[in-house]
């Protein structure tokens, strides 16, 4: 279980967390873009082998959406939202 | 006295208070202060065990959880398999019996199966026992293998708990490096929390005779332990294993016993600004031909029994030993008065310090031990030289040591790496990847001085030998005494292409038993190098896996049982609901509602139609509390409703509402309910019970990572609301009844649309929507109010033969209506067009989510499976839900389900609905549902039963 | 193949075992094949051995970062099933279970399967109508599955004495699944391994691939090694949770990510519980190895990791769900756990295709792929052979993607 920095509530477990995947690529407007295009926006989230960026909602706490960068190897988090904190 | 092998005086036990206990139906008696394994020895009890596999006589091998042979398992009040003698605190009436032996280990009919050994090498069962099938021979392999019996019954008195903690520094070993640690930490005012697995602090300092500063080391130990307890920012644990180490310096320790109460076992899931590992070493085996004999043990252990239970288990006793360690052993045994045979010492020279110790016995050197003769206790033992010599020593004990282990699992799972040191030859902590560092033993310091000032030790020297390599060696040398894992098992499995260390303990199983391998992985490890020339480092372990010791899984799992780990919500009117009999039971999303309201003798579908007829002929009344409700407020709300919903919504005024769709981007239905405009600013979106949480999670993540910029705040009010749904033709009536200062006639409030003002006295918004296809007023009051208003409810109505409707009702009357069911009809496959609502799908906004995945996904011309209704044939034959449609009743892919089927009373017949490849199309044909031994035709019509036109609910 | 059996032993036996050969070779490595399988496990030595056995494609190396057998086939908790829902996979997973009962031999290698059925333990409505739904599908392909009462349930699992009327779940009924069986996942790899291994194919550990190769005409044309360069027309990526990673290599992006899913053994215990016993509403699921260890799974880790290992907050749930169905074994302990990594498709179902780079295959997004080796490695064989799908994986091509067909089967069990 990590600890994941809150921004407000400062670190907490990560079973008062929801996760909310790896943040991919940025919404497209969808009138403008081919299909290809569309369904790789849609179906293909970054899956990196080293830090990832991602996002978890603090359900059970203030419900902050927070992101943060994790290794997935070694769930290390490698930049949390306010690095200061 | 029967304890024949304990000494008049010493040890830390209590000569004053005598425990009698029965171990395999015998009665013994030991001391307070004693494990199982101490009072066996004592008693001279030898034959302790039986073998998993071969069923060979075994005595007790160690003094602590490495302890690979003698498991037992307890009865009465300490109920529980599998447990190391040697862990096992001695109490009064204590009865334990040998796992894995019939009768009883001295006589085990199983030892049959030395006979067969020579057949059954490692892996023997990968080729045979295939023919005709493995279930031939499974039952007698099932019954023959599994040790202990499995617990019959939870513990009767008693429970688990689990806690959390924080510490500054975690210490896990209270020896000498861990108090250490700890005074250090305590002292510079740090929250320690320091655990250790034995039941008195002082690790391997309670097992030897050593002295710091020219005085008795536990002398220093007592007073760490002192200092220790007046710190407030400590917390010092014993009986208290950690025995995992996962990411974020999170460890979880079991503490057994605490506080001598009623808690069994205590969890504490400890979260560590730094951890410190001074989780000492264990001894390691010899590995020569007959090493499992009773009356073979660790050098160590001996050495444990007597200083620590004053007990001698031998009178004449043979040492073998690669390393130094082994002589402090032989001299504690001189001092006592033993018969120390002979010491037997593989190197070629043995160091002067070690001879030192031992002035009055002849140190044989490059000697090894080639055999031991006695099945149910050491007889003789062989003494090789290197040069051939050979010489039978009669001894009732053989102590061997083979080197020291740094107890490197805690390190190990933390994913820090280890290095194999040719000096000590053993595996030591290499780099941490946590906050972390290993200290004492566990680092590699195996000597007291190293690791206090002052501490006096004879230095560790080592020449490893991981086996003794005899010409014409008979007898199986075993590397893992456990699994009966021998090292002609790892030369076969070598021999065979499992080559890989992992093969190696996969195909043998060495390592794999409940002492995962601590005194004989290494030599596996050393076997394989010796095998294929290879160094040990480039062997490698095999992956330490959590626990360090068997945790049992009621500490695991604490208090949290049944409604702790499944919560379950409830609204004001549960009580009334179970007063007046109704069936409650969960509804998802961990709602407990009432499914149905049976009268006297009546059954499930006479209590449903009941309460439907009410509903279509007079009226009903429905706890709709659980729905999702959010409030929505804010200069942007209406831009976002737009985007999350697929119809138009920001068109609407205040005072009306609208029913709407949420598309997930991708296309896929996530979730249907109703909107209403509060006033400019205030929006109340509803949301199905299943889903609100989900909504919410939707709602928040756009709003705060997608339009932060946007002006929407987010309540949930689900709780903040409870409503009386009274719906039915008399809705109204009851409602007058109820009293209200809301005009209530159509005109003035139309169907989708609401009004604040009282119901009964009480502050309330009645909204105009229907889940079941009448006239509805939902009755929304503050959660205060709910209980009396719905008791004033079913009053008022009962002159109108008001009935309380359930679950299955709602199920019924909304077939009818053909209103969708998430979870039915929406089951991840269908979008808007095939469910027949394109008219929800807004063709004048250009974006919002799901709208481009729909589109494509469109073109793409699959076919669709579309909503339809089913009406079978036989008007009194139900179809189960989810039945396949297949074509012409073939047993063949399928094209297409019933989604639900209800007795309609309006209909008075079975109606259905059903998703149907092309079923738009194919209204008046007739589909076949398919059955395993039965095909039911049924017709297929508009998904509508009741009112198609809805003029009843706009009523 | 030197022949496995009951006379060889006693044969091998009497020549105190000296004279058994190696269950597969360890040839040189040669710089080309005609197919290169990238992974060394279930999927990949399957794959070899049916292209080998079913299309004469010999010239294949298995190349294997590790070692043989140590991926998920070495983690999972073999539960061997065909119970699911839609028509795109039950007729797949009938026929992955028929193959699993006729390995032992096919391949002269004891697989111990142990054809003991599953029972589902039932604790809400809505869960018993989403599985007698699957039944009524099942029962179009003759899988079997069937409700049997809360009586018989409890008859048939004596240890289930907890979900009684007054739990926060009750148990409702069972539901009832002959077909299911477990096995050993280690005896299915070196079966496969030395099976193949006997028909030529070469299997390569220790040998990691750094890259795959896109040749000048845009085609795959190898694979970059720690042991150098392979050359190949055909590739197959069978490396459950390094999908990804591969085909990046090559630019190349797929609807996949990489998460954890745990297991855990009990301590050896005498028999207790001879089925499979799942447990969809209370979230885990068990059954008693041939030694005595109970091995239980639960839910995953819902976060992308390649870290193979366990959150201690869904560790606990998961105990904690177990407890309070089997009060009994609050006394039994512990004594491993461990994690493996899957890659997950968009739409949670199995991708097997070939790529958008031509030669390049991949086998990918099995959640629960252990069941799936054997028809798994035909319908790849078959694939490879023919470049076009076997008919049983027609539906779980990329190109179902392309208008975001999505095949559903996600939530099925817990027993994956």
């Amino acid at each position: 279980m990590m600890l994941i920095p809150c921004p407000f509530c400062g670190k907490r477990n990560e079973s008062e967390f929801i996760f909310g995947g790896a943040v991919g690529a940025d919404r497209p407007d969808p009138n403008s873009v081919n299909d290809a295009e569309w369904v790789e926006y849609l179906t293909v989230a970054p899956n990196p082998l080293g830090p990832v960026q991602e996002r978890w909602w603090h359900a059970r706490g203030c419900s902050e959406w927070v992101t943060i960068w994790r290794d997935t190897r070694t769930h290390d988090i490698v930049e949390a939202p306010d690095d200061s904190e | 006295m029967t304890q024949n092998n304990r000494c008049a005086s010493g040890g830390r036990i209590d000569r004053s208070r005598t425990l009698r206990f029965t171990f395999n139906g015998k009665s013994y008696e030991g001391f307070e202060g004693d494990t199982l394994a101490s009072a066996l020895l004592a008693n001279d009890v030898r034959v302790t065990a039986r073998s998993f596999k071969y069923h060979r006589p075994r005595g007790i091998v160690g003094h602590g959880p490495e302890e690979p042979a003698t498991l037992v398992e307890l009865d009465g009040e300490d109920a529980s398999g599998n447990r190391p003698a040697t862990t096992v605190p001695l109490r009064d009436g204590l009865s334990a019996r040998s796992v894995n032996c019939w009768p009883s280990p001295e006589f085990d009919i199983g030892g049959v199966n030395q006979l067969l050994s020579r057949f059954i090498p490692a892996g023997f069962y990968y080729k045979t026992f295939k023919w005709p099938n493995w279930h031939l021979f499974e039952p007698s392999i099932r019954k023959a293998a599994g040790l202990a019996a499995a617990p019959a019954q939870p513990p009767s008195s008693g429970h688990f708990e689990a806690r959390h903690a924080h510490a500054d520094v975690l210490v896990a070993g209270a020896g000498p490096a861990g108090l250490k640690a700890a005074l250090k930490a305590g002292r510079a005012g740090k929250r320690v929390f320091l655990a250790d697995e034995d039941s008195e602090a002082g690790g391997s300092l309670l097992n030897c005779d050593l002295s710091i500063d020219g005085q008795p080391a536990m002398g220093w130990v007592e007073a760490a332990v002192l200092e220790l307890r007046g710190m407030a920012n400590v917390t010092h644990l014993q009986n208290a294993t950690v025995w995992a180490y996962r990411e974020h310096n999170l460890l979880i320790v079991n503490e057994r016993n605490p506080d001598q109460g009623s808690i069994i076992e205590r969890s504490w899931r400890v979260r560590a600004g730094e951890v410190v590992i001074a989780t000492g070493a264990t001894e390691r085996a010899m590995v020569f031909s007959n090493n499992d004999r009773p009356g073979v043990m660790l050098a160590s252990s001996v050495q444990a029994y007597f200083n620590r239970w004053g007990v001698i288990p031998g009178k004449r006793v043979v040492l073998f030993t690669n390393n130094n360690s082994a002589y402090a052993v032989a001299s504690d045994l001189i001092a006592a008065g033993v018969r120390v045979e002979a010491i037997l010492d593989s190197r070629s020279c043995v160091p002067q310090a070690a001879l030192e110790l031992v002035p009055e016995i002849t140190v044989q050197s490059s000697t090894v031990v080639g055999d031991v003769r006695g099945h149910k206790g050491v007889k003789a033992v062989k003494a090789v030289s290197s040069s051939g010599s050979v010489n039978w020593i009669e001894c009732d004990l053989l102590a061997h040591s083979g080197g020291w282990n740094p107890t490197v699992h805690l390190w190990s799972q933390s994913r820090s790496t280890l290095r194999f040191d040719e000096d000590l030859a053993a595996f030591l902590p290499y780099q941490p990847v946590q906050n972390c560092t290993a200290v004492g033993a566990a680092a590699g310091q195996l000597t007291l001085d190293q690791i206090i000032d002052g501490g006096e030790e004879l230095a560790y020297e080592i020449e490893p030998l991981w086996r003794v390599d005899l010409p014409g060696q008979r007898g199986k040398a075993f590397l893992d005494i456990q699994n009966d894992v021998s090292v002609s098992d790892v030369h076969l499995a070598l021999r065979e292409g499992y080559d890989n260390v992992e093969h190696v303990k996969r195909y043998t199983t060495g390592g794999m038993g409940i002492d995962q391998g601590k005194t004989g992985n290494i030599n596996i490890i050393g076997t394989v190098a010796m095998q294929k020339g290879v160094p040990l480092q480039e062997v490698g372990t095999t992956t330490f896996r959590s626990p360090y010791t068997p945790v049992s899984f009621g500490a695991i799992g604490g208090l949290r049982e049944d409604s702790v780990l499944f919560p379950y919500r409830h609204t004001p009117v549960t009580q009334w609901n179970k007063d007046n009999g109704a069936v409650m039971y969960e509804a998802g999303a961990r709602w407990r509602r009432p499914g149905y309201f049976p009268q006297q003798g009546e059954g499930l579908q006479d209590a449903v139609n009941r309460e439907c007829r009410a509903v279509r002929e007079g009226v009903g009344v429905y706890d709709g509390s659980p729905l999702g409700t959010f409030e929505l407020k804010g200069r942007d709300v209406p831009q976002f409703l737009d985007f999350i919903y697929s119809n138009m919504v920001s068109s609407l005024t205040p005072g009306n509402g609208r029913y709407g769709l949420m598309l997930s981007d991708d296309g896929l239905i996530l979730d249907d309910g109703v909107v209403f405009r509060l006033d400019e600013h205030r929006w109340l979106v509803s949301t199905s019970t299943g889903h609100a949480d989900s909504i919410n999670q939707h709602m928040e993540k756009l709003l705060q990572t997608e339009f932060p910029d946007w002006q929407v705040m987010i309540t949930t009010v689900t709780s903040q609301w409870n409503n009386a749904t009274i719906c039915g033709p008399r809705a109204r009536d009851v409602m007058q009844a109820l009293g209200t200062d809301v005009d209530l006639s159509p005109e003035v409030f139309p169907f989708m649309s609401f009004r604040d003002g009282t119901v009964a006295g009480f502050p309330a918004r009645i909204v105009r929507v229907s889940f079941t296809g009448e006239l509805s007023f939902e009755v929304n009051v503050a959660p205060r109010h709910m209980a009396e208003l719905w008791a004033k409810v079913i009053e008022a109505g009962a002159p109108f033969g008001i009935q309380p409707v359930g679950s299955e009702s709602s199920h019924v009357l909304r077939v009818e209506k053909g209103f969708l069911s998430l979870g039915h009809e929406v089951d991840g496959t269908v979008d808007a067009y095939d469910l027949g609502m394109g008219w929800a799908m807004s063709k004048k906004k250009t974006d919002y989510l799901g709208k481009r995945s729909i589109q494509l996904r469109r073109e793409g011309k699959a076919t669709r499976r579309e909503l339809v209704g089913i009406l079978p044939e036989d008007h009194n034959r139900q179809v189960p839900e989810g039945a396949p449609l297949t074509p012409g009743g073939r047993k063949e892919a399928t094209e297409g389900l019933v989604t639900a089927c209800v007795w309609s009373v309006v209909n008075d017949r079975w109606v259905g609905l059903a998703l149907l490849k092309n079923g738009h199309s194919r209204h008046g044909e007739i589909a076949h549902v398919r059955l395993k031994d039965e095909v039911i035709p049924v017709k297929i019509t508009k998904p509508v039963f009741h009112d198609p036109d809805g003029k009843l609910l706009r009523s | 193949m030197q022949k496995y059996s009951v006379f060889s032993l006693a044969r091998n036996a009497l020549s105190g075992h000296r004279n058994w050969s190696r269950a597969w070779r360890s040839p040189p490595l040669k710089d080309q094949y005609e197919v290169v399988v990238i992974g060394a496990g279930g999927h990949g030595l399957a794959t070899a051995f049916y292209l080998a056995k079913e299309f004469d494609i010999t010239d294949v190396a298995v190349v294997e970062k590790g070692w043989l057998g140590g991926g998920n086939i070495a983690r999972n908790t073999v539960t061997i099933r065909s119970n699911y829902m839609r028509d795109e996979s039950i007729p797949f997973y009938v026929k992955s279970v028929a193959m699993y009962e006729g390995l032992t031999h096919e391949l002269n290698f004891n697989m111990m399967h142990s054809k003991r059925t599953m029972v589902d333990v039932v604790q809400t409505w809505p869960k018993l109508r989403e599985l007698r739904r699957r039944q009524l599908a099942m029962d179009i392909y003759g899988s079997t599955y069937e409700q049997i009462s809360e009586n018989e349930l409890r008859s048939r699992i004596p240890a289930l004495t907890g979900g009684g009327p007054d739990a926060r779940l009750p148990v409702i009924c069972g539901m009832v699944h002959t077909d299911a069986g477990v096995n050993r996942h280690d005896a299915v790899a070196w079966g496969y391994a030395r099976a193949a291994d006997a028909l030529g194919v070469e299997i390569h550990q220790q040998t990691a691939i750094q890259s795959l190769i896109r040749g000048a005409d845009g085609h795959i044309s190898g694979v970059e090694t720690n042991r150098g360069t392979i050359r190949a027309k055909k590739v197959v990526v069978a490396v459950s949770g390094h999908t990804t990673t591969l085909t990046e290599t090559v630019g190349l992006k797929l609807p996949l990510r990489t998460m954890n899913l745990t297991a855990f053994v009990s301590e050896p215990v005498k028999p207790l519980v001879d089925v499979i016993v799942n447990c969809p509403d209370s979230g885990f699921y068990f059954s008693q190895s041939d030694k005595g260890e109970m091995v239980i799974g639960g839910a995953p880790d819902m976060g992308q990791s390649f870290r193979r290992d366990i959150k201690q907050n869904v560790f606990e749930d998961t105990v904690t769900a177990m407890l309070s169905l089997f009060p009994s074994f609050k006394k039994l302990k512990l004594m491993r756990q461990w994690g493996g990594h899957l890659d997950i498709a968009h739409d949670a179902s199995p991708i097997m295709d070939q790529t958008d780079l031509p030669g390049l295959f991949v086998t990918a997004g099995w959640w629960g792929g252990y069941k799936a080796i054997p028809a798994g490695g035909l319908t790849l064989a078959h694939l490879v052979a023919k470049s076009e799908p076997h008919p049983l994986m027609s539906s779980f091509t990329l190109n179902r993607f392309r208008h975001l067909d999505f095949v559903m089967e996600a939530g099925t069990t817990t027993a994956r």
